[in-house]
């Protein structure tokens, strides 16, 4: 398996993507990363490469630009002014290996914090070498300009008042920063600091093997855990080309949907906590913590269950499980129901949400908007719809889509959403086949116990991937998979050992987070609050 | 049968030392001010909600204001970045006060050991109660909750008790 990769010289690379971004119409940019071949076992044409990630139109195509970047100046073409979704990303690549973008208005760091010297996902930065840092940035090198541009005179800033939204905030639900300008209620200009829940995601799995790594996915987004472990196993095993066997297909399937479920419902709950409707919360709360039962039974852990292995599961269904899961399928039904009866015909609520915070369509997809967030905006785009994995186009289910793009649109897009996950399970569960879980591989997965103790060869096998891990063979692949919040990507570049070279997570929400200040600008704080709270910015997502 | 005013009055008053009775007031009306941010800010709401209810502990009051509060359950990983802000939260809590470091992140790091993560809330604020776990079960939180309770009947509120903490951000 593999991507379609275009390589160019690094003086192409604005020019080529603006080609297929124009004639071939790959108007979604998906991520942008480097990687360091300082410690590569090959040689390359030089230390650093960059790689884009773009999608098309018709969202069924991919494809990767790579262009290796001269070492001496490490500058090359910011694309800004073609994808609004490049702002950020330019700026982690900056942050984490320092590659400057010409042309990149603000070109700062956007994960570590300002008083962090090197870049710590170069090959030659120590993984444990922490930088303290005693104080906050007071963010005026961003506001200013903003204010600036739009026409705020410093007359006028007599009138607004700067204030801090975050991070310590209830309506954060995390750890966002936005500093906001005030005009009486309305926002005039919105920066967005993210950061503060940099946990180096990536640099860990440099570090670790293929399988030691899947625990570190599930606090990605923890909401739901096993769409980020089934993400990341996805893309392992399609560069191992190996196809899991039919019985864990489906239970991926299963699993993943719940924890969709689980994911929208923790989402929708909260954000009616912020409307002021708490009820809702205890109504939604409920299937939620009978869903912790039955992933604490098949997984062993609530909420942080890495549930995948490489080449398939951790365990095979209890018995007794079916009898589980539709006991949650029926309370979640009972509790969308109760909790749509408070809301659905309810004056306050639709005055309160319909037409706040909009997203336009034009502008989610040139911002790099996916899931929900895209599709209450009104494009169909869905992976499992549109480039089917697990046998997904064999079920009868629906892509939710909303009209106006507004918070009503994406709380009501969660509820159908979830509503359709349970309808998928059912499906599911009626052709649940039966056999193994693991591919019959012995580099991949673990032997059985008895070989363990009974053979020298079951006793090698199991050192070998324990300590060694997984061997994948060498080169470079982004695979995808519809999670919770959209399109969760996984770039993964091996040099053929047991630890991944790089792994790059393509993050759904901190792309929706970079556009957040632009749709909250000229709204109330308060649909400001709510908007944030219907776009369900995950911090251990965006910020790895 | 006591003395004093017991004598006098029968069982209707207890008599009791000032302190006590503003201790006992105190742990069964712990505002928690909790500083979630990541995996176990989930857990705390499943603990928040109606099946683990923290309110039959009399803590389920939750101030996101510090200045209002007296318990601080910091639930989730604290970064470098994270970490003033953490300290200037702390320092804006009145005493009496308490903190619990919910889950390994808060607890040492975790699994995080890297460039960007503190290596435990203690090397910036002192830390009562500490919870192991990724993420700790809710039953988890509510004993170091009944610890803290345990606490404040035994401290005397005129204490100053976190002058000795010296953190890696204190000047």
């Amino acid at each position: 398996m593999h991507n379609r990769e275009i390589l160019v010289t690094s003086d192409k690379i604005k020019s080529t993507i603006e080609n297929l971004k124009n004639k071939e119409d790959f108007n979604l940019l998906l991520d942008i990363t480097a990687i360091d071949y300082l410690k590569f076992p090959e040689v390359t044409p030089s230390r650093f490469a960059l790689v884009y990630i773009l999608r098309d139109r018709t969202f069924k195509k991919e494809v990767v630009v790579k262009s290796y970047v001269d070492d001496h100046n490490l500058i090359v073409d910011s694309i800004t002014d073609l994808y609004y979704a490049a702002d950020w990303a330019e700026r982690e690549v900056y942050d984490q290996y320092g590659i400057k973008f010409k042309g990149h208005k603000n070109l700062k760091r956007v994960l570590n914090h300002h008083q962090f010297v090197g870049h710590p996902l170069r090959k030659d930065y120590p993984i444990t070498k922490g930088q303290i840092c005693t104080e906050t940035h007071d963010l005026m090198d961003e506001m200013t300009p903003l204010l600036k541009s739009y026409g705020i005179t410093d007359e006028d800033m007599e009138e607004i008042m700067l204030l801090n939204v975050g991070p310590s905030h209830p309506a954060t639900h995390g750890t966002i920063r936005n500093f906001v300008a005030m005009e009486g209620e309305s926002i005039v200009a919105c920066v967005t600091e993210i950061g503060y829940l940099h946990r180096g995601f990536e640099k860990a799995c440099e570090n670790h093997t293929y399988n030691q790594i899947i625990p570190y996915t599930d606090r990605l987004n923890y909401c739901s855990a096993i769409l980020n472990n089934i993400g990341y196993s996805k893309a392992v095993e399609d560069m191992l080309q190996i196809e899991i066997t039919p019985r864990a297909k489906m239970i991926r399937v299963v699993t993943g949907e719940l924890s969709r479920i689980i994911d929208h419902l923790v989402c929708n709950a909260a954000n009616m906590v912020d409307l002021g409707g708490l009820t809702n919360f205890w109504y939604l709360f409920e299937p939620r913590d009978l869903t912790y039962d039955l992933f604490a039974k098949l997984t062993g852990a609530r909420l942080t269950n890495s549930y995948t292995r490489i080449g398939g599961l951790e365990h095979d269904l209890y018995q007794g499980f079916e009898e589980d899961l539709e006991a949650i399928l029926v309370n979640t039904e009972k509790a969308i129901d109760k909790a749509l009866s408070l809301i659905a015909h309810n004056k306050i609520f639709l005055d309160r949400t319909q037409d706040a915070g909009v997203i336009k369509a034009d502008f989610a997809i040139n911002a790099g908007i996916t899931g929900p967030n895209l599709r209450a905006a009104g494009v169909a785009f869905d992976l499992r719809k549109d480039k089917p994995y697990y046998g997904y186009e064999n079920f009868d289910f629906d892509v939710v889509v909303g009209s106006h793009g507004d918070v009503y649109d994406r709380m009501m897009c969660r509820f159908e959403e979830m509503l359709q996950s349970v309808r998928i399970i059912r499906q599911a569960m009626k052709i649940m086949p039966s056999g193994p879980i693991n591919v019959d591989h012995q580099g991949i997965v673990l032997p059985a116990k008895k070989d363990v103790y009974t053979n020298i060869e079951g006793l090698m096998n199991q050192f070998k991937v324990t300590f060694e891990g997984i061997k994948v063979p060498q080169g470079e692949y982004y695979s995808a998979t519809e999670a919770g919040n959209g399109e969760l990507g996984f770039h993964i570049t091996s040099d053929g050992s047991g630890t991944p070279y790089k792994v790059k997570c393509r993050p759904p929400c901190f792309y929706a987070l970079a556009a957040f200040p632009r749709i909250a600008e000229k709204g109330m704080l308060a649909d400001a609050v709510i908007t944030m709270a219907s776009m369900n910015f995950i911090a251990g997502e965006f910020d790895r | 049968m006591g003395l004093g005013a017991e004598a006098a009055l029968g069982d209707t008053v207890v008599t009791t030392r000032l302190d006590q009775a503003v201790n006992w007031a105190r742990s069964y009306s712990l505002w928690p001010m909790v500083f979630g941010t990541a995996c176990c800010g989930i857990e705390f709401m499943s603990l928040a909600a109606s099946r683990y209810d923290l309110s039959r502990f009399g803590a389920e009051v939750v101030r996101f204001s510090p200045r209002q509060a007296d318990l601080m359950i910091v639930a989730g990983t604290i970064s470098y970045k994270q970490a003033p802000i953490l300290k200037k939260i702390y320092d804006q809590m009145c005493e009496p006060k308490w903190v619990i470091s919910m889950g390994a992140c808060a607890c040492s790091g975790g699994f995080y050991d890297n460039y960007t993560t503190l290596q435990g809330i203690d090397e910036i604020i002192p830390v009562d109660e500490y919870v192991s776990g990724c993420p700790p079960r809710p039953e988890a939180v509510l004993d170091a909750i009944m610890r803290i309770q345990e606490r404040c009947k035994n401290d005397s509120g005129i204490v100053e008790r976190v002058s000795t903490h010296k953190g890696i951000l204190d000047a």
